[in-house]
């Protein structure tokens, strides 16, 4: 049973189509991420569950009630946004209890909630200071605070972390997760940054010029992407794409050459027509490296060492530039010649307009 | 918000202003078309344009319409220019700035009538002034500001009455501007001037244009430096458009005709408006 | 020179200039302060005298034959109540076209500001009518209503520009803590713009202060306040020069003493928006 139904949302600024018909639906307690790049929609979809902006068509419900027309203000839902956007005329204290006084809420219970509120978020020595003598993330935390204090339906996050030091980030990304975990509202977290949408998110929705590209958990996102375009978004480093212009097609393989290498692939597991070009999709740590021999073969041009890991970008034969995780401890160096193995299993192809190709197993073909 | 409620709240302002520009321009266009002499009443009859024919075959007419321009224009041009300059000038510390500020800005407060005042008796009075005491003691003979350079004398005092206007304005611009663009332009090899040149010019564009747009719309109106210092005179040599007009309807009490000068000030206005905001317009965050 | 010692010049040159510049344009002030203590006689020396016995008897002549108290209680009745209605009527229009703008709303504030592009020549003979038809030459009343409607466009217009340069996520933060737009208006958009709304005063102040054109055609004696008092000593008596820097010391120094006072203030708001 959905708690948040969205259906076929619609948003024109003018004559800019901003959100393509959107439709979804969230389950309560859970906690989803919109992501995507800049432009796509996600902020505005955001604003628009908010009431921030108005819908040009379509409808909102949140638990079992038709928000769409109603004013903010009474929608029930709470907000961070990315500047904080703390009231910088009011005491941290203030600050917390601004919505609850709004309300009307009796003052031994505001002064209570405050209490809890401040305690859990470690805010007890600042309760009397204003905004602008508190750190970033001493803000961010009065931000939260004020969001977690009314005990809305859902908590709405605008790239809430991407005004903080890298160090920072990640630890209020941990504190947003254990938040979750202890309050166990909905929340929706908009970010650009597809790490934060893979750490926190139970579904993360892909946003692309205005319309939901995939939905799913961040695993499924990683491994089934149903696009080109989530499986280059998703993943660090980014998939190899590798468009084939020369593609054989043989009596049960294609063969798809690249410079002096080729890789093979049997038709039997393309279900469907076969497609007149062919995009492959190879993640980094879907290949190896070998002395011998491999399926393709180029010049090591450098080395990123990451401490545990390392990621080796190659020149292909075929001069096209491909990203290959190796060893920590790998002996290879820059301007060697390598061969690299293709996991075959882990391949993702995409047809001529960049959706997936569905694969069979490669069991079948044995069978 | 409601529509309804912005409406309820934008009503008052919109409304008086309204009734302020509507009411009396209608009334100044009905006078301008009838007799109407204060000294001869009940003789209002109709007479079509003759009031604008007597307005603008005034021997005074043109110099006045050359005079307003050419004053707003001149003060234009002082006031930015050592108003960018100065401004640039006291933008980094050194020793008591807050207090140059303040003695800068100062001539801001002085009400147009003490400043003609004041420039016409104590500074440029050909004999007991401190200009005429200066030439003299550098050996030359005193000019007599009001009577020969009646028109610049008139610019000097209003060009000092608006310059710390706008140096006020600079002044606040200039404090916004990124150090650390300037910091970069210079490790770029960038001298001083380049960078006063091509990176705070550029950034006071928007200031110019709120200076110039509140500066003109003060500037076409001047009126008491010169009804208190020159009189409009010798001749017309210092009267504008606004000086002609009083003189026609309050020292000859003739309304009809004043009526239609008040018209062609309300042109006049329009026109330099119509450039204005065309140039300056797109400038301004509206 | 070292690139220390080379700074530390500039700093000089830069110093001595701006003081050289600021005494300059601030001399005739400073003139018409010191030649209001001296004699009538002193006052017309040459060489000016810069050192003499400074004696107050100008300025209780100037009390006695102007009623300067009066004029000057004129001064400030309408350059406050003037502002304060402006402030009252502006304020509201400003905040809506601020944060509920419509695609009118830029025409709408360029005619407010049109409006102002009308001169006063223009229309003085219709209002000069209308007052005396009315009974409000040379009343306070009068002069108020005046002053109010000459400087509510600008007044409305620095004013959106503040509020519009609010930042617009705290007042949806407002929005989303339940806020209604009244609440909005009073505990959040206020509290923050009081900053903008007095520098907005005191330039209207000021302004209303400094008017003369409408202060010398509309009002004669009752209500005269101190531009048209001043004006009085521009006749042939304004050869007694220590007697007119008296009277134009005691006509100034109040505005400009409250200039210099709230002159961050003042700065501040003088941005019209034109400083990002």
């Amino acid at each position: 049973m959905s708690y948040l139904a969205i259906t076929e949302l619609q948003k024109y600024y003018d004559s800019y189509h901003a959100l393509r018909g959107i439709n979804l639906s969230i389950k309560e307690g859970e906690f989803v991420v919109f992501v995507g790049p800049s432009g796509c929609g996600k902020s505005t979809l955001l604003r628009t569950i908010a009431g921030l902006e108005s819908s040009s068509s379509g409808s909102i419900n949140l638990d079992g009630r038709d928000i769409t027309e109603l004013a903010s203000s009474k929608r029930d839902l709470a907000m961070v946004f990315q500047s904080y956007a703390l009231y910088p005329h009011m005491t941290v204290a203030e600050n917390l209890s601004f919505a609850l006084r709004l309300a009307k809420v009796p003052d031994e219970e505001v002064k209570e909630k405050v209490r809890s509120v401040s305690a859990s978020l470690q805010l007890d020595p600042l309760l009397e200071r204003k905004p602008k003598e508190l750190s970033g993330g001493q803000r961010q935390r009065v931000a939260i605070g004020r969001a977690i204090v009314r005990q809305p339906k859902v908590f709405l996050f605008d790239e809430p972390l991407s005004n903080l030091d890298a160090a920072l980030r990640v630890q209020m990304r941990l504190e947003l997760a254990r938040l979750h975990k202890k309050l166990g509202t909905t929340m929706i977290y908009v970010t650009h940054d597809q790490v934060e949408a893979m750490t926190l998110a139970d579904r993360v929705v892909i946003l692309n010029a205005g319309s939901i590209e995939q939905v799913g958990t961040p695993l499924e996102l990683y491994r089934q992407p149903n696009s080109r375009f989530v499986a280059e978004f998703i993943g660090t480093p980014k998939m190899n794409l590798l468009p084939t212009e020369n593609m054989i097609r043989q009596e049960n393989e294609l063969v798809f050459q690249l410079g002096a290498g080729e890789i093979r692939f049997p038709t039997a597991r393309i279900s469907g027509p076969i497609p007149s070009s062919i995009v492959l999709g190879i993640r980094p740590e879907h290949m190896s490296l070998s002395e011998e021999k491999g399926e393709l073969n180029g010049r090591i041009e450098l080395i990123e060492h990451l401490g545990s890991e390392a990621y080796a970008h190659i020149q292909l034969s075929s001069n096209q530039t491909i990203i290959v995780k190796v060893s920590a401890r790998s002996d290879i160096k820059d301007g060697q010649l390598v061969n690299i193995n293709i996991d075959r299993d882990e391949m993702i192809l995409f047809n001529e307009s960049d959706r997936v190709i569905s694969l069979l197993a490669e069991e079948v073909e044995d069978v | 918000m409601k529509r309804s409620i912005t409406r309820l709240l934008m009503a008052p302002s919109v409304i008086l202003l309204l009734v302020w520009m509507i009411v009396p321009l209608s009334m100044t266009i009905y006078f301008s078309t009838i007799r109407y002499n204060l000294l001869y009443p009940g003789q209002n009859n109709f007479v079509g344009l003759m009031n604008f024919e007597f307005f603008m075959t005034d021997p005074g007419f043109l110099p006045a319409i050359f005079n307003t321009l050419t004053l707003l224009l001149s003060v234009l041009i002082i006031t930015v220019v050592l108003g960018v300059a100065l401004s640039a000038l006291i933008d980094k510390p050194f020793f008591g700035r807050s207090i140059v500020r303040v003695l800068l800005i100062s001539p801001f407060f002085i009400m147009p009538t003490v400043n003609a005042l004041i420039w016409k008796n104590m500074m440029m009075n050909p004999v007991y002034g401190v200009f005429a005491w200066i030439s003299q003691t550098l050996g030359f003979e005193p000019i007599d500001w009001l009577s020969d350079f009646p028109l610049g004398s008139v610019i000097m005092m209003v060009s000092w009455q608006w310059l710390p206007f706008a140096i006020l304005v600079f002044v606040t611009a200039l404090q916004s501007q990124d150090t650390e663009q300037k910091e970069a332009a210079a490790m770029d090899g960038a001298t001083s001037w380049d960078i006063f040149r091509y990176l705070t010019i550029p950034h006071l564009a928007r200031p110019i244009a709120v200076v110039v747009m509140i500066e003109t719309i003060f500037l076409l109106a001047i009126f008491a430096e010169i009804f208190v210092s020159t009189g409009g005179g010798p001749g017309y040599d210092s009267t504008n458009l606004a000086y002609l007009i009083y003189n026609q309807a309050l020292l000859q009490y003739d309304v009809g005709v004043a009526s239609a000068g008040g018209l062609f000030a309300v042109i006049l206005a329009n026109i330099v408006a119509f450039f204005l905001i065309r140039a300056v317009g797109k400038n301004l965050t509206v | 020179m070292t690139l220390n010692q080379q700074r530390k010049f500039k700093t000089l040159i830069i110093g001595f200039f701006s003081w050289l510049v600021a005494c300059l344009l601030f001399f005739p002030i400073f003139w018409m302060f010191i030649t209001s203590f001296k004699t009538e006689l002193q006052a017309i020396s040459i060489p000016p005298t810069l050192f003499f016995e400074p004696t107050l008897d100008n300025f209780s002549i100037v009390q006695e034959r102007s009623d300067y108290l009066k004029h000057a209680m004129n001064s400030v009745v309408t350059s406050f109540g003037a502002t304060i209605i402006a402030l009252i009527i502006g304020v509201p229009a400003a905040y809506s076209m601020a944060f509920s703008p419509t695609k009118r709303t830029k025409d709408i504030l360029l005619w407010m500001l049109s409006t102002k592009m009308l001169p006063a020549v223009g229309v003085l003979v219709p209002i000069y009518i209308l007052f005396r038809d009315n009974g409000l030459l040379d009343s306070r009343i009068g002069l108020v209503i005046i002053f109010t409607l000459m400087n509510l466009p600008i007044i409305i217009w620095m004013l959106f520009s503040y509020f519009k340069d609010l930042p617009k996520e705290i007042l949806e933060a407002a929005r989303m803590d339940g806020a209604t737009p009244w609440d909005e208006m009073m505990k959040v958009v206020l509290p923050l713009s009081i900053g903008g709304i007095s520098s907005t005063g005191l330039l209207s102040i000021v302004l209303c202060w400094n008017e003369a054109f409408w202060s010398l055609n509309l009002t004669a004696s009752e209500a005269a306040p101190l531009t048209a008092m001043i004006a009085s000593y521009s006749s042939p008596e304004g050869l007694f020069w220590a007697k007119l820097s008296a009277a134009s010391t005691l006509a100034c120094a109040p505005i400009v003493i409250f200039g210099w006072f709230c002159q961050k203030q003042l700065v501040q708001g003088l941005t019209f928006g034109a400083v990002k």
